[in-house]
């Protein structure tokens, strides 16, 4: 096992072992700056985590107007006082000497340092100009899974209503767009069904494509408590590496990347031949279960394993320990999200639950996770491709709803096709038709697939490209106005974590010199360009946190994500689950307790997509399939994936994530601790591959695809033969060519990756590349 | 030569088929850039290739010899070549990507009609197995159209008001 090989640390602390339907022990995990005790924090202010999806709830130390350290909350329901690794080092990176802390503009080829009228004059400018020009279809915003819901609400409601563009998604679409879509195919809107407390009562969990120990390790700390405790549940594991999670599972399944649906299908061929199935949860609650049937019919383990390269008697044991299960919890991650047919698999997953009848009872369901920290605001408050509050681009009613909060003209809201997703934009902007571009406080010159396209696209003069960031990115460097942002414990919003959970996160300590917060920035950019509704009054009435949160709410109002009982005061306190309102007033812990889906035609958010191609269900058809709302059971059929190992790239390349790091590193590489950890690229080979390729564990080799090639340290590791796996957060502003490769030696994962996505969710497919590897030279 | 019926209408469809690969052949091959449009054009050509071989055999018990392989790829015709070459600049691509989605409509449309044309005539002749095989093969020409459909309706907007300014 790699992690924490680097490090003498036990990364998921002491247990706390629990038994099942009792309540998870709390633990106090606390890290302060050396030579500060506790009694020497002047005040705590409430917070949670902002490095990873799993939102788990702190108290953030300040002393001498700095931070000083962070306590986890041992009341809080998500992490009952724990915090990961990230979590407990991070926050040393906020006061990092290379923070922005003043606006820059690009003059002669140079960024220089500007004051924010000169920076925002510009911005405001040049958007100006293109709305007469070009219209509003040239404008385009690219945002993140890393802001507050005040803040994406703003963005939201400026673009959509003020701007009126189509062009607003954020880089929750490379993460957590596949979670939305499943949730919205099967149960009409998007929502989490099941809770974290469901880990508490389960006998089987069953994680697909789900890391979780690095990705929400607070998470794997509860299911390790629960798996050292009396009547331990049983786990089933899909991943092509052997994780520590698939350490610890009764049957770990490692399907050769892109066959996630066979592997699906047949669970679920299997778990109907067995007649595992609650036929009457399924009668009353669902649509499509003859279609689901015939399409799986022929879906035998024996002609899954053939397709997957796994044994069939491991799938048939697979789904025995899932159609046995009293109380099933599955769950879901990039390892689906981010290969081929994700959204069909996804819908797969969803499927199983929902046959066996195990939904909105504790123990039960399934958690479509998120990857980035808010990307559940993202998708709530519409900044993610989506209408706010699940509202449905297609449905008039909701489009004269959202017409009537903002008081402008349905007209100016566009409606006239789904809204743009990301990687469409890019096109656009590639194709000259996007010509303004916002990116605010993500770094696409790295994670977006084929870096090369991206840098090219990106540092096209004739685009003008805005970034607001915290530090100095590949991105920034290739932008014509930088905008310092302030960060977590600067300033004050919600976020909503994967379970539901919203959070308030306080402002502790001051940004550095002229750095604004993201919501500043957006209320600045509306006011300059004076948006007003159709009474002449401002657009964005709002002016602070509480304000844009109380926007917020009441545009939440009625829908499955109803914020309307939530205060500040009230979070201050704990995070609580939405929905919250009158009917909720303490939140919701399980979704659909009585098969009560957002899914009649009148209440969707979406009437779903067909799952191989992608093309948008006409309303009409939506309301003869599911007149009453009920959960659809979708199936879809396997087809191969789209780049497959040739003689000339003959392994599979896989991306993903380590503990240590989030994202582009931003943070993470400013914490020495975590640095040290992780401090360059690796690429994790099987030792049969590595000794045919001569390979050695700490040999250079290169990683080369059609695409782009990087250099990176090999690690021989238990990963699926045939397939290499590259953490994808390393980029290049830490080395001494900080905007791209030099001389064609790469570093970022993405300088491989293919630009092919799901048809169905839109989100890029960074598991499933054909890559070559060839050693360079012995390590040092 | 007078054709049966049923020998009309296998041909009608077997021909629509072999049309719908050729466009979506066309497309994966011409708009390699259209990350979507290219993967999903090749995926959906399958579709229509499956069909060929079904209709093929199911046309072997009547005596109707059809090819169960697609056709090569044949010559292009492309009148609007010249019209959206006219467009100049780098918009033309958008506009290129437009005509051959509404070309794949057309074609797949004309298909579909002449599945329900077959499947008009297995039903009065009781033809189950034919019949059968119209209702396992209609539905994907159905979801082709349905693509093109969607496509042209999301990309169309900023197509074409590219060409506008």
């Amino acid at each position: 096992m790699r992690v924490g090989d680097s490090r003498n640390e036990p990364l998921w602390g002491e247990r706390t072992p629990y038994g099942p339907g009792t309540e998870w022990p709390a633990r106090v995990d606390m890290r302060l700056a050396d030579g500060v005790a506790e009694e020497d924090v002047e005040h705590w202010v409430a917070s949670a985590s902002l490095l990873h999806s799993n939102g788990d709830a702190m108290d953030i130390a300040v002393r001498d107007g700095q931070i000083a350290g962070v306590r986890g909350r041992a009341n809080d329901r998500v992490n009952r006082g724990r915090l990961d690794i990230k979590d407990l080092y991070a926050w040393s990176a906020i006061s990092s000497a290379d923070r922005l802390t003043e606006p820059l503009i690009r003059v002669d080829g140079q960024l220089q340092p500007t004051d924010w009228d000169t920076a925002m004059d510009a911005v405001v400018q040049r958007c100006r100009e293109l709305l007469d020009s070009s219209g509003p279809g040239s404008v385009g915003f690219y945002t993140s899974g890393q802001l507050f819901a005040e803040e994406y609400y703003t963005l939201t409601t400026i673009a959509r209503a003020g701007i009126g563009t189509a062009h607003l998604d954020g880089n929750t679409r490379l993460c957590t767009a596949t979670a939305g879509e499943a949730l919205k195919e099967t149960f009409g809107s998007d929502g989490q069904p099941a809770s974290y407390t469901d880990v508490d009562s389960a006998d089987v969990i069953a994680l697909f494509g789900h890391n979780v120990a690095e990705t929400q390790p607070v998470l794997w700390m509860r299911m390790l408590d629960r798996l050292d405790g009396p009547e331990p549940p049983q786990l089933v594991v899909v991943d092509p590496r052997r994780t520590p999670v698939a350490t610890r599972a009764t049957v770990h399944l490692d399907p050769r990347p892109g066959t996630n649906l066979p592997l699906m299908n047949a669970l679920l061929h299997e778990v109907i031949e067995h007649d595992w199935v609650d036929k009457d949860y399924i009668d009353a609650h669902t649509v499509g279960f003859d279609e689901l049937c015939k399409q799986v019919a022929s879906c035998t383990p024996k002609w899954a394993a053939e397709i997957c390269g796994i044994a069939p008697e491991d799938i048939s044991r697979a789904a025995e320990v899932i159609g046995s299960a009293d109380r099933l919890l599955a769950t879901v991650l990039q390892g689906f999200y981010q290969s081929h047919q994700a959204t069909a698999a996804a819908v797969q997953v969803n499927n199983l639950v929902v046959l066996r009848g195990m939904l909105g009872k504790p123990g039960c369901g399934v958690l479509q996770m998120n990857g980035q920290p808010t990307a559940e605001n993202t998708r709530e408050c519409g900044a993610d491709g989506d209408l706010p509050g699940f509202r449905n681009w297609e449905n008039s009613e909701h489009i004269a709803e959202l017409a009537k909060l903002w008081n402008v003209d349905p007209l100016q809201i566009p409606h006239y096709g789904p809204p743009t997703h990301a990687m469409q934009m890019f096109r656009y902007a590639e194709q000259g038709s996007i010509k303004f571009l916002w990116i605010s406080a993500t770094n696409p010159a790295v994670s977006l697939p084929d870096l090369r396209r991206i840098r090219s696209i990106l540092g096209n003069e004739k685009l003008f490209v805005v970034a607001q960031d915290i530090y100095r990115t590949e991105t920034t460097e290739l932008a014509d106005v930088v905008l310092p942002g302030a960060t977590w414990g600067e300033k004050t919003g919600i976020f909503t974590n994967a379970d539901r959970t919203v959070h308030l996160s306080e402002k502790a300590v001051e940004p550095p010199g002229a750095a604004r917060s993201d919501l500043d920035i957006f209320l600045d950019f509306a006011a300059r360009m004076q948006f007003a509704d159709k009474d002449g009054n401002p657009l964005v009435w709002w002016h602070d946190p509480p304000t844009a949160f109380e926007a917020w709410q009441r545009c939440s109002a009625g829908r499955p994500c109803d914020y309307t009982g939530l205060s500040y005061e009230m979070l201050r306190e704990r995070g609580v689950q939405w929905p919250c309102n009158e009917e909720n007033p303490d939140g919701t812990e399980r979704l659909y307790v009585s098969g009560n889906f957002s899914a009649s035609p009148d209440e969707c958010e979406s009437y779903g997509r067909d799952l191989v191609t992608g093309a948008p269900v006409e309303e009409t058809e939506y309301r003869a399939l599911n007149p009453d709302g009920k959960a659809v059971l979708k199936a879809a059929t396997y087809l191969p994936p789209h780049e497959e190992p040739s003689d000339e790239y003959p392994m599979h390349l896989n991306t993903g994530r380590t503990i240590y790091h989030f994202h582009t590193r931003t943070k993470t590489a400013r914490t020495p601790e975590l640095n040290a950890a992780a401090p360059d690229v690796w690429v994790e080979v099987n030792a049969a591959d590595a000794e045919f390729l001569d390979i050695a564990e700490g040999d250079f080799v290169d990683v080369v695809s059609p695409r782009g090639r990087i250099r990176a340290t090999a690690r021989i590791a238990e990963v699926r033969r045939g397939t290499v796996f590259v953490p994808f957060h390393y980029g290049y502003w830490d080395t001494d060519h900080p905007t791209g490769p030099h001389d064609d030696e790469g570093r970022a994962a993405n300088e491989m990756t293919i630009t092919d996505w799901d048809p169905v969710s839109k989100q890029p497919l960074f598991k499933l590349s054909a890559a070559r590897i060839e050693r360079v030279e012995a390590g040092r | 030569m007078t054709r049966t019926g049923l020998e009309y209408a296998l041909h009608r469809v077997h021909h629509g088929e072999n049309e719908v690969v050729q466009q979506l052949t066309r497309m994966a091959d011409r708009h390699q850039q259209e990350a979507e449009v290219h993967h999903v054009a090749t995926d959906l050509k399958g579709w229509s290739a499956i069909n060929i071989a079904r209709l093929a055999d199911a046309a072997e018990s009547y005596d109707v010899s059809l090819s169960r392989e697609p056709d090569r790829p044949g010559v292009i015709r492309h009148a609007v070549e010249s019209l959206v070459s006219a467009a100049g600049d780098g918009r033309a691509p958008a506009l290129v990507l437009l005509e051959d989605l509404r070309d794949l409509y057309l074609v797949a449309s004309e298909t579909s009609l002449a599945w329900e044309m077959l499947a008009q005539h297995a039903q009065a002749r009781r033809e189950t197995d034919l019949l059968q095989v119209t209702s396992d093969c209609h539905p994907q020409t159905l979801r082709q159209i349905r693509w093109a459909n969607g496509m042209i309706k999301t990309l169309s907007p900023q197509a074409l008001a590219a060409l506008d300014t």
